[in-house]
């Protein structure tokens, strides 16, 4: 069986926090992120850019709709993912935009933290 | 020269120098940075000499080194970024660019600030604020927000810009025509709001007007061929044209009813009425801003309220409900129809609209029903609609106006 571990936290407060307790919580997840690839069970995973970033993607009446900002409905559930590579926004839209959902649902469009080198 | 000398000319220039310099510099807040540097060193060199030729490739070309500078102090202050460096340096040494290029610059910088990415007000501040060259107070006072929460917001604009890789280019063909129209949506309503605030004391904040018109103006310049521009550029002149006319001493409103056409700019209602012309002429579709220009260029020749072409305004109004319908038009024309078919049929058209639930929450619909009201002679109907209309606004001169109409029914 797969599973996707969907990680939920309050990003505004955990932005807070210091130097120091950012440094022991990425040591945490790096330490945690090897264990899991040793053991055989993981898959994929990535740090995601804050909400601020979001753009949210509808197509109605055959028209592409985008709003500033995450997904924000309560009536619609998280029901899969893609993970794509584009070269801007634009063309990430552009996809998000072809998934059959998004005529009757919402596709939200987040940028993949990348780590400096 | 004198500093406010020097600050004019760089407030003229710093909108196309930015555009140039975020393209070399690849970041908003690195090239807004170095473009103050650069303001400084102006500011110590112009005073004491004369003006160099060409002061936008000026600051530019000073700009870019501050850029260089700055990001080589990051490189030794966190021991990386060398690449970056040596791409500056090379962009550094391109210092005349073909005016064409420089043009683009500009029309990539209004695209980005108008992506459909941001919230439409997250656009017209990006827009007013970068494009435009207002200062980060000076928005937030448009918005009539503060300062901070203004900085606020632009820097998380400016972040997505970067993190979510909104990209700093025209729109391809494709996907031009939609994202020109919401460009000229952002224009329109940051001239909307100069010309009927929304709330507060004030009627008009003719900076924003100005500031609309300005952005029109250069976007029919870089685009000369597109009857859209040409059409909103025509509206605003023209509507702009009768601020002298609209407005008393005092901060009343003037209606265009009781207006003195000989306020009008005379000057700036021809070069609308050029506009209109050309936007109608060109190929395609007309334009719902033409069209509308195109109304406003009937009010803008009628000597007088009664000798306006009414039957042809209701007409276009009826042009506009076919390019896209909404209530809001449909109310337009159902003022000018009192006018061609008396205040009873304009009536049943505005009752029409509020039974199929449109405009509800609309602060104008009450007024426009207290007036063909006050017309028909219904005076108690039409001192209800008066008071329904005063409940409905934030606007103090409306609601001054609304007061005196009651007055002038008892």
């Amino acid at each position: 069986m797969q599973y996707l571990l969907m990680i939920y936290q309050n990003e505004v407060e955990y932005a807070k926090n210091d130097a120091a307790t950012s440094q022991k919580m990425l040591a945490e997840y790096q330490a945690f992120t090897q264990g899991i690839v040793q053991s055989g069970n993981f898959k994929a995973g990535d740090r995601l850019q804050p909400t601020t970033t979001a753009t949210t993607v509808r197509v109605r009446d055959g028209k592409t709709l985008t709003t500033d900002g995450p997904f924000a409905e309560t009536r619609e559930q998280l029901g899969g993912y893609y993970l794509v590579e584009a070269k801007d926004l634009n063309a990430a839209i552009e996809i998000a935009a072809r998934i059959p959902s998004a005529r009757i649902g919402s596709i939200e469009v987040r940028p993949i933290w990348v780590y400096d080198k | 020269m004198t500093p406010s000398e020097i600050e004019k000319i760089f407030r003229d220039e710093a909108g196309r120098a930015l555009a140039t310099l975020i393209r070399l510099v690849g970041d908003f807040d690195l090239a807004e940075d170095a473009l103050q540097d650069a303001f400084a060193v102006a500011l110590e060199r112009w005073s004491a000499s004369a003006l160099p030729d060409n002061p936008r490739a000026w600051l530019v070309n000073v700009a870019k080194h501050k850029a260089i500078d700055r990001v080589r102090r990051q490189a030794v202050f966190r021991g990386k970024q060398q690449a970056l460096v040596h791409e500056l340096e090379l962009n550094a040494l391109v210092v005349d660019e073909p005016a064409s290029i420089l043009d683009d610059d500009m029309l990539r910088l209004i695209f980005t600030c108008c992506h459909p990415a941001f919230a439409t007000e997250v656009q017209v501040a990006l827009t007013l604020r970068t494009v435009c060259g207002l200062s980060t107070m000076q928005v937030a006072r448009a918005f009539l927000i503060g300062e901070e929460a203004m900085a606020q917001r632009l820097v998380r604009a400016k972040q997505k810009i970067k993190l979510a890789g909104i990209p700093y280019e025209v729109p391809e063909r494709d996907a031009l025509a939609s994202r020109l129209d919401g460009v000229l949506a952002v224009i329109y309503l940051v001239f909307t709001e100069g010309y009927v605030a929304t709330e507060g004391a004030d009627l008009m904040r003719p900076d924003l007007a100005t500031e609309a018109i300005r952005l029109g103006r250069l976007l029919d310049r870089l685009m000369s061929d597109r009857a859209g521009i040409k059409g909103l550029l025509a509206l605003m002149l023209l509507h702009d044209a009768r601020r002298a006319g609209r407005e008393t001493a005092a901060g009343d409103i003037v209606l265009l009813e009781e207006q003195d056409r000989s306020l009008w700019d005379r000057a700036q209602i021809e070069e609308g009425l050029r506009l209109v012309d050309e936007a109608l002429r060109m190929p395609g579709r007309p334009q719902a801003y033409a069209v509308q220009a195109a109304i406003a260029a009937l009010h803008a020749r009628a000597p007088s309220f009664a000798q306006t072409d009414w039957p042809q305004i209701a007409g276009l109004y009826e042009v506009l409900l076919r390019i896209g319908p909404s209530p809001v038009i449909e109310l337009n024309h159902a003022a000018a129809v009192s006018m061609v078919d008396g205040p009873g049929r304009a009536l049943d058209l505005v009752d029409a609209i509020s039974a199929r639930g449109g405009l509800r929450g609309y602060e104008l619909l009450p007024a426009v029903r207290a007036d063909l009201l006050r017309r028909m002679g219904r005076i108690d109907d039409a001192r209800a609609a008066y008071q329904a209309a005063t409940a409905a606004t934030q606007l103090e001169p409306l609601r001054r106006l609304y007061a005196r109409r009651m007055r002038e029914m008892e």
